[in-house]
């Protein structure tokens, strides 16, 4: 075997960039002018371990594959010397996964089932060749030999695809109505407006593969009997618009997209559109009207976009993830896809993993798996091992859901019985550090301010809720403040337009259910039980004190007192509780209650 | 305040095609940093589109900046898993480094702050972005630290 043959590859999404991988990419590229012809230097988007970052890999030719965690620049000269010339001897220490099944973090990929993510990590994103390398716009190809959109609607309805955006609609349902529906032209719609703070599926499938999610768009247009198709991306996801304008010209240019696709009668254009910051785009009239050049306001449906979208005309949104799986299925048949998962919902869900969790990143599980499974299977269980306290799922229209019912199996109904939703995937691990009634102001202060303000209970409603929750955060609830809450949430809920308005009191909702206690606290004591909420706070300063005067200089208010080599003071009535002297404290004297 | 040019929309690209008023905005904001009154009053003059809508798009959504910049745009992410891991002592780590609030530019119009809903990098929790890079993992003083390069940069 060559040198030549053997591939070093840098991970770049945007985690891996956030992380310095630019760097280190820089780095092998130096080391590599001495020696060009040692390894192929390559990129790949997001390989979904984010927690390890930067990540590179070296892929032998002959097909062993090594992967390396936290290769900052510096690492790079010891980590080629130990490759240098086609010789695999992997640095131990740092090897993370590898394809003989050593590494520490083998266990993150044991249990998952890579779909939606087949492609991330292994091919170059901006380039088509690797994708045409994985079987690339084969589907498409076969499809438009057959040329039979009602067959392809039928498998995708028989593999029970549901929407990924977070309702769950049957995907192969929805191509049915638009298709079915009358009008001179129709639209394909990519919605990958990921809003929900904690979410970053879209992102990540964008950036690492999207050639997927044009062809499943492709084919969708090809079902429908659309011609042009538009996806529309968050301005905040620069990377993933860069490498999408890429692929769009490079399948473009070699007719994958485009006028009579493959030489068939099938033309298909795909337009870029840039959302410009609206939270509430993700709905889906609400993108259209966006798309249209207007303010990006739901209305009410019927009529659904599949009637009547896009310039009035029949239009099918679906989600990015939804889009990438239906390459897979067409080529994999709908029995493959559906042998997977519950009675009803089926395949497998990418999920976000974030928060107080070890190994932070993308996963990718079946259907049917448990939360548990998830979180300490997958991935590791607790950071610094608290104890889990509730994982947040569906972002600020789902809720929050407690250790005590972490045998909850991941499908759309079970998850609903919870009183969360599914959502697209963001699932937010929290620990006992994290204080359930800040939770819920927090997505209620996104909502109120993210609502678009046509619906009096979404505008004012959420308004009204967030200030009964600041209040109560702040040492100032008052009895009859968890009642008016509900109430509020059941306006605000029965008489709103759309998603956003609709599912905006869940969060509140699931965390009076399930932590009732933590608002009693918060009110009738004023404490906060997970001693997160600053103003409920008492600080006092115990006898590991040794007077070494940081906490004193670091008050800002004058109410800290003591010489020097010996214990401290604080002196209640001057304190304003801003935490300074806990973070000054390297000897954990200050205590907090 | 750089000379006034005139722009003409009608031979820009986006000129006919339906939809085209959030991408022209976007186009006139990358080239001049926010939205100029007389910007938007060519677009209504050359596009037929009333300056009520143009103001109504331009104020809806977000992005959208009615008041100029400076020359850097931080953005401190306030999303779930930055939010759990302490983005408020972020916010008040960059608030306190450059001495104004969110929204405001500093005074040597160098940077404005803003906060943002998420950038998805939740796993690098808590994060920032600066311009097009996205730093993560950050602490309060490793932020002041990212802020003072761009700083430095400036001087040198």
């Amino acid at each position: 075997m060559t040198g030549a043959e053997t591939r070093v590859i840098v991970g770049l999404g945007t985690c891996g960039i956030a992380a310095g991988a630019e760097d280190t990419y820089a780095a092998i590229e130096r080391s590599l002018q001495a020696a060009p012809n040692l390894f192929r230097l390559g990129r790949t988007g997001c390989v979904g371990m984010c927690y390890q970052e930067p990540l590179v890999e070296v892929r032998a030719g002959d097909g062993r594959r090594y992967v390396y965690g936290k290769i900052s620049a510096d690492k790079v000269e010891k980590l080629l010397a130990a490759h240098h010339g086609g010789d695999l001897r992997p640095v131990a220490d740092w090897l993370i996964w590898a394809s003989d099944g050593t590494g520490s973090e083998i266990g993150y990929f044991a249990k998952q089932k890579r779909i939606v993510l087949r492609n991330c990590g292994e091919i170059d994103p901006e380039s088509l060749d690797d994708y045409l390398q994985v079987n690339g716009y084969q589907a498409l190809e076969a499809v438009l030999e057959k040329n039979d959109p009602e067959a392809t609607i039928a498998t995708i309805t028989e593999s029970g695809l549901r929407g990924r955006g977070g309702a769950g609609f049957l995907t192969g349902m929805k191509w049915r109505f638009t298709r079915l529906a009358q009008g001179a032209r129709k639209f394909i719609i990519c919605n990958a407006d990921e809003g929900d703070p904690g979410a970053f599926m879209d992102r990540s499938v964008l950036e690492g593969d999207p050639h997927s999610v044009l062809e499943g768009m492709a084919i969708a247009g090809f079902a429908i009997g659309a011609d042009h198709g538009y996806v529309y991306v968050r301005a905040e996801y620069p990377k993933a618009i860069e490498r999408l304008t890429i692929a769009i010209a490079a399948a473009e240019q070699r007719g994958f997209l485009g006028d009579h696709v493959f030489g068939t009668d099938f033309s298909f254009r795909i337009t870029l559109k840039e959302g410009a910051g609206a939270f509430v785009c993700g709905e889906e009239t609400a993108l259209i009207a966006s798309i249209e050049g207007r303010r990006g306001m739901p209305r009410i449906r019927p009529p659904f976009p599949a009637t009547k979208g896009l310039w009035e005309s029949p239009t099918s949104i679906n989600n990015v993830e939804t889009f990438a799986n239906v390459p897979w299925i067409l080529l994999n048949s709908a029995r493959a896809f559906n042998s997977l998962g519950t009675q009803n919902s089926k395949g497998t869900k990418v999920f976000a993993m974030a928060g107080k969790i070890r190994r932070g990143g993308l996963v990718e599980v079946p259907m049917g798996i448990s939360i548990k499974e998830i979180i300490y299977g997958v991935c590791d269980g607790i950071k610094d091992d608290r104890k889990f306290k509730a994982v947040q799922m569906g972002g600020p229209s789902g809720g929050c859901i407690p250790s005590e019912l972490q045998d909850t199996v991941i499908d759309y109904e079970s998850i609903n019985r919870t009183g969360a939703i599914m959502g697209s995937g963001g699932l937010v691990v929290m620990d006992e550090t994290t204080c359930m009634v800040d939770v819920a102001r927090f997505f209620l202060d996104f909502t109120q301010r993210e609502s678009c303000g046509k619906c009096t209970f979404c505008r004012i409603g959420t308004k009204r809720m967030l200030e009964v929750l600041t209040r109560v955060t702040e040492g100032k609830g008052r009895d009859g403040d968890i009642e008016l809450l509900e109430d509020l949430a059941a306006r605000v809920k029965n008489s709103s337009l759309c998603g956003l308005g609709q599912t905006a009191p869940n969060p509140v909702l699931t965390t009076l259910k399930y932590f009732r206690s933590e608002y009693e606290a918060h009110i009738t004591n004023r404490k906060c039980p997970a001693h997160h909420c600053q103003k409920l706070l008492t600080y006092t300063i115990t006898d590991d004190c040794t007077g070494c005067l940081l906490c004193l200089k670091a008050c800002p208010s004058g109410a800290i007192t003591g010489k020097r080599k010996e214990k401290h003071v604080i002196d209640q009535e001057l304190c304003t509780v801003c935490g300074e002297c806990y973070k000054a404290c390297n000897l954990d004297a200050i205590h907090k209650d | 305040m750089q000379p006034h040019r005139r722009y003409n929309f009608r031979n820009h690209h986006y000129a006919g095609e339906e939809g085209k008023l959030i991408p022209l905005l976007q186009q006139v904001q990358t080239e001049d940093g926010y939205l100029r009154r007389e910007r938007l009053l060519e677009i209504e003059e050359q596009t037929g589109i009333p300056l009520t809508q143009i103001y109504g798009v331009a104020t809806f959504y977000a992005q959208f900046r009615l008041k100029p910049v400076g020359k850097h745009i931080v953005r401190v992410c306030h999303g779930t898993a930055c939010h759990v891991a302490g983005a408020n002592d972020i916010s008040a780590a960059v608030q306190k480094h450059l001495g104004v609030e969110h929204g405001e530019t500093t005074g040597d119009r160098l940077f404005t702050i803003e906060t943002v809903s998420c950038l998805g990098c939740c796993s690098l929790a808590p994060a920032v972005m600066v311009d097009k890079a996205t730093h993560g993992n950050l602490s309060p003083s490793s932020t002041v630290k990212v802020l003072k390069k761009y700083q430095k940069g400036e001087r040198s």
